[in-house]
Formats: C-alpha cells, structure tokens, sequence
C-alpha cells in the first residue's frame, strides 16, 4: 500500500509539523513515522485526532508519500510545497522548496 | 486621508481587547478550534499551507508614510521580512504567529489601521480607484464615498452574516481603473446635467467560478441617497441570496436569476420606505467626510517642464521609466508615479520591508505623504512634482522598485497559489516569473505595448485571471498543474470576460503558449498603435486558437 503520515500546522504558530515516531510533532517530514499498514494509519488517525482535542495542531491530515533513496517524497505537489516551503526564493535566507533541500526532485 | 476620531479609536482598540482576549482562550484550550475559527476570521486570520496569514486592510488603498511604516515593522519583528500586496488593494503576511497576532493589531491600531471585514461573509474593504483625487478625468474623488461606506459598513449588525462576502468598488472616473463591473455593488460617481454629485450603480459583477459582468440598475442616485439605496440592495440581497449552495451564494447569481429588471423592481421598492429615514447622508455629514480628503495645496512648479525634459536626454532609462509609469496628474506640473512591484523575474505584488520604508521615506519627501496600493498589486505615489521626479526615480533605482512596466507584458497580477494558499490547485508565481523572464528585455515589452496578463491558482480568481487580456488559470489534472488560458478578458469601462481558447497546457509549456499568442497578435495587428485587446477584438480567438494548436483547432478542455 502507499506510504503515510501524519502532518498538521501547530495551533500557536501555524507551522507546518508531522508525526514522528515518538508521537511529537517535528518541522521535519523527514523525521516523520511512516504508516505502511491499515493499524498503523488508523494509529495515526487515532493519534491526529487527540492532538486536535488537546488543542496542540489544527489541519489535521493523513498523506501519501513515497520514498524515494532513502528520503520521504509526498505524492501531491501541495504537501512537498507544505514540506519545504515555497517552490520559489521568496525572501532574503528562505528559498523554499527551491533551495538545496531534500524533496525537490 | 481620513483621520480616526474618538469613536474610532474605541472601536479598533475594543476589537483588539477583544480578540486578544479570544486568542488567549484559544491557546488556553477553552475555545475549540471550531469556535475560534470564526473569530480569527473575522479578525483577518487565516490558516494556509505554511502557516498563518493576516490580512491587513487598506481603506480604498490609500496609506500614509507612518501607515507604511507599520506595515514595514510588521513584516521585520513578525514575519519574514516582506508582505504581499494583494488585488483588493490590501496587504497579506504570510507568517505571523497566532499568538502574535494581537500585539500586531494593537500596532496596526497604533497607526489607525486594522484587518476587520478582511474575511468572512460580511461587507470587505471598499475598494477604490488608486488615482483617485490627482487623476485629471474625474468628476470627484471617490474615496469620501468609499470611507462612508466603510464606517456604514464595519460590524454592521445585519450585514455581518450574508450569505457569502460581498465587495464593493467606487470610481470617480470615466476611465474604469477599479474594475467596478466586476464587484457585488459597482459605484460610478458622476454628474448629473444640473451638476449633481451622484452614482451609476452596478449589481452583482464578480469573477469566481461563475464570472459576471454587472449590470446597470440605476442611471443616476444622488449622493444622499448613497447609504440608503446601498442598504436597499443588500436587504434584498440578504432575504432571497442562496444560503444552500456556496457556489451560488454571491448576489451575481441571485441578479442571474431574478434578472436585473426584477431584481432592480425589488431594491427600488425597498429603497423608496428607507429613501428618507436616517440613512439620508445629510451634505453636512457628506462635507465633514470629503474635508479629509481635500487635496493637498500643490505650489505651481513649472520649472519640472525644462527639467524633466533635460534630464530625459540625459537618461534614456529614466525616459522610459517616465514614459511608462508616470501618468498626467490634474495639475500640470505635477504627475501621478507607478512604483512598479514587477521586477522582472520577481514576485508579483511582494514588498520587503526595507522596500516599505523607502517607500514611505520618499512619499514623505516628495509626495504630499500619500501613497495608494492599486488592485494591479503596484504602490502609486498619486502627487509628485515633475521637478522632482528624478530624485524620485533615484531613490527607487536603489531600492530596485524602478522597473518601468507599468501596464505592460510583465506587469503581470498573480496570485499567491499553490506556493501558499490553501485553495490553490496550482501554482501562479513561478509562471508568472517565467514570463516576466522571457520578455523582460525593455524593447520587446514596449514592441508588445499594453498587454495585460493575470494569473490565479484556482477557480476563485483572486488573481483576475477573467478579466485578462491574457488570462492564465491554475487546475490540477491527475494530480499535475495545468494553466488554461483564456483571452479578451478586460477589467475597464468596457468589461469583458475572457474565452477559454482550448485545452491547457503544462507548467513547462504555458509560456512558449503565451509567447504564441504575443507573435500571432505581433503580426496581425494593423499598426502598433493597435493594442492586443483591440486587435482580438478584431479578430476573435481563431488566429491564436490556430497558432496554438494547429489548423484544427481543439475543444476547450
């Protein structure tokens, strides 16, 4: 089945942030747990679910990935966007998903 | 510009209290996330890709020097160092933080400035002609309607839960450079043949899913009458516009249906009991409001004429630059300057914050501490002295906000799209830059001459793709980009919806597309005094639908 994780925007900053395997939410896709069975998606469900009650994320979503040499790559241009920023230098020190990072390809 | 009095101030501050207060609750955890939404709209808030965005308001665009410098601190101590300008003349950061946003409005009320009515579905900011009050074909400047209808407007206890937002566009001018026939309510000021100050009214123009163009409902309303036929118009509008469908909610598809002659029945019949209650604006009330705005005393400088001349000589580029982006002010020697926000291969409508400040710095210096935001995403100092436009220009070349494409190919509106926006389904900035890229050089923009390009990610049209000359609309396929292009599009007195012309077309193809259509209307057009609009006007969509796709032209996709 296609791989997944669980991603948010966290409710103080509305920064984007994923699941790792911990069960805290990180600035990394790449650091994020990967769900690649039904019990672990619906585990990620049941966890984004109680995030959202406690009040620590909002935009709670599950989302496709694939791994591509080692790194998660998501399968929808908007969440590789959401991952790295902007596919565009946008200001002075960011460049977004345009800079040397790991999803661009 | 219009100062804040007492009340103003009581009322912004409260609000800031207000959602300080329900910010706090927030991120306490009393308020869940469905209660809260709401509330942060109402305050300019929204969630996007990255993070959140606000919303600033920009009355009918017109800002000071100290207002400008508050957006310039705003995007330095709490974003990242920039602010997008947007095509309803407002400005956007797309980074604060949820528990920033109170001490940000608090500033912004510091500077008589807010970010209600930005979102939700209540009456947005008045929009307004950004030549208003310096521009030498109209009958009145506009802006006093436009602040009239802003204070009508804000928290309006039965306008603030429409069936969907509702915008409003006022011009002074015979020439449209507000795009009135696009807006929920359309107003032209004009003069009657006694000399009366009063409006042709517009109902239910707007882009979207479904464009329309406005239609007449009134030839003439006395300025008087302004709040009470307004309010005629939105009561009809709120008792029968369509709560069940969002899709069909905006009060363009209630005139749809109900056909403008009835729907025109109906607003005057609600019109004639409210015609002469307290909603009649007294002259008085009209007069205190327009003081605010009475021009600034503009001394003669007619030594700009020798000057400018001479210094056009010198300067090929600050000729081509005065050429393109300084137009005629009322005053002769004066003129009104386009500080372009296109620089060639950049982003359309963004300012940094060092930007802002020079801004600010030379509006203060040279232009009467004016400065308006246009719906083109461009800054414009409405008042400078011919005599002193080239300082002017200097300080922008430095700031690199010189670039002379005012109305040209690369003065192209986008979007945020899919690079920040939640709605969006494809990017707008990226074709945009390529764009600008390939015909950045000045001679083939100035060979090309007015040629408008607008661009939006999605179907909501922020970036006007429907009223563009060349309109390119951002949809994914299968999970890619794709940009459909339409064409005749026009946003002026002679509003126009642009026709799709056929199947769209990959990111990495859509400007060999663009440049397609430029050479075909490059060598069909009679002379170049013929604009692109004009020349498709002309001949209609099957020379560029032959030239994109060959002699047997494809349906649209």
């Amino acid at each position: 089945m296609v791989e997944k994780v669980l991603t948010a925007n966290r409710l103080a900053d509305g920064i984007s942030v994923w699941l790792d395997a911990s069960g805290n939410w990180v600035e990394s896709l790449q650091d994020a747990f990967v769900a690649r069975h039904a019990e672990a998606v619906a585990a990620l469900e049941a966890t984004g679910k109680r995030s959202f009650d406690e009040n620590k994320v909002v935009d709670v979503n599950v989302i496709d990935v694939e791994e591509v040499d080692g790194t998660l790559r998501p399968l929808r241009m908007r969440e590789r966007i959401r991952a790295e920023g902007p596919s565009i230098p946008y200001a002075p020190g960011y460049n977004g998903l345009a800079g040397p990072k790991n999803v661009a390809a | 510009m219009y100062r804040y009095d007492e009340f103003d101030h009581t009322f912004v501050s409260a609000r800031v209290e207000q959602f300080r207060d329900q910010v706090q609750r927030r991120l306490s955890g009393e308020l869940a996330e469905d209660a809260f939404k709401p509330l942060r709209l109402m305050n300019g808030v929204y969630l996007q890709l990255h993070a959140y965005m606000l919303r600033v308001a920009i009355p009918y665009g017109t800002l000071s020097s100290r207002q400008m410098r508050m957006l310039a601190h705003i995007a330095r101590k709490y974003d990242r160092g920039y602010g997008h300008f947007t095509t309803r003349q407002n400005i956007q950061y797309n980074w604060p933080r949820l528990s920033d946003t109170p001490d940000i409005l608090q500033e912004l009320a510091s500077v008589e400035m807010h970010a209600l009515q930005t979102s939700g579905n209540c009456i947005r900011n008045v929009t307004a002609d950004h030549f208003a009050g310096a521009a030498a074909d109209e009958v009145a400047d506009p802006r006093p309607y436009a602040e009239i209808l802003r204070q009508w407007s804000s928290v309006h206890p039965e306008f603030s839960f429409l069936p969907r937002k509702f915008k409003i566009a006022v011009t002074g001018a015979e020439r449209d450079r507000a795009a009135i026939q696009v807006h929920d309510i359309g107003l032209h000021l004009k003069k009657d043949e006694n000399g009366r100050l009063g409006f042709v009214v517009y109902v239910g123009g707007g882009q979207g899913r479904t464009p329309m163009i406005a239609k007449k409902i009134r030839d003439f309303l006395p300025e008087e009458d302004l709040l009470s036929y307004t309010t005629a118009i939105m009561r009809v509008y709120n008792l029968h516009g369509r709560r069940d469908n969002k899709y069909k909610a905006r009060i363009k598809i209630l005139v749809h249906e109900t056909g403008a002659e009835e729907l025109a029945r109906q607003v005057e019949a609600e019109f004639a009991n409210l015609k002469d209650t307290e909603l009649k604006l007294p002259d008085s009330d009209i007069q205190a409001i327009a003081a605010y705005f009475a021009p600034a005393t503009l001394p003669n400088r007619p030594e700009g004429w020798g000057n400018l001349a001479r210094w056009k000589k010198a300067d090929p580029e600050f000729a081509r630059w005065v050429h393109q982006n300084v137009q005629p002010h009322k005053h002769p020697d004066y003129g009104m300057v386009t500080i372009s926000l296109k620089p060639i291969g950049g982003i359309p409508g963004d300012a940094s914050d060092e930007q802002m400040d020079i801004v600010a710095e030379i509006a203060e210096e040279y232009a009467f501490d004016e400065i308006r935001v246009s719906h083109e995403q461009n800054l414009i100092l409405p008042h400078v002295a011919l005599a002193d436009l080239e300082p002017v220009y200097r300080a922008l070349v430095a700031a690199g906000l010189a670039t002379a494409n005012a109305g040209l190919i690369t003065d192209i509106i986008a979007c945020p799209g899919l690079d920040y926006c939640a709605l969006a389904n494809a990017r707008s900035i990226p074709v945009a830059q390529e764009i600008s890229n390939r015909f950045g050089s000045a001679e083939r923009q100035a060979e090309i001459g007015e040629l408008k390009i607008k661009i939006s990610g999605c179907i909501n049209a922020c970036g006007h793709h429907h009223v563009g000359h060349i309109g390119l609309l951002g949809v994914e396929k299968k999970g890619e980009e794709l940009y459909q292009i339409t064409l005749g599009g026009s946003g002026d007195e002679h509003t126009s919806i642009g026709e799709i012309i056929g199947r769209g077309f990959e990111p990495e193809k859509v400007t060999d597309a663009v440049e397609r259509i430029v050479d075909t209307y490059l060598g069909l057009r009679r002379d170049k005094s013929e604009t692109f609009l004009e020349a498709y006007r002309r001949v209609g969509p099957q020379p560029f639908k032959d030239a994109l796709y060959g002699g047997g032209a494809q349906a649209a996709a």
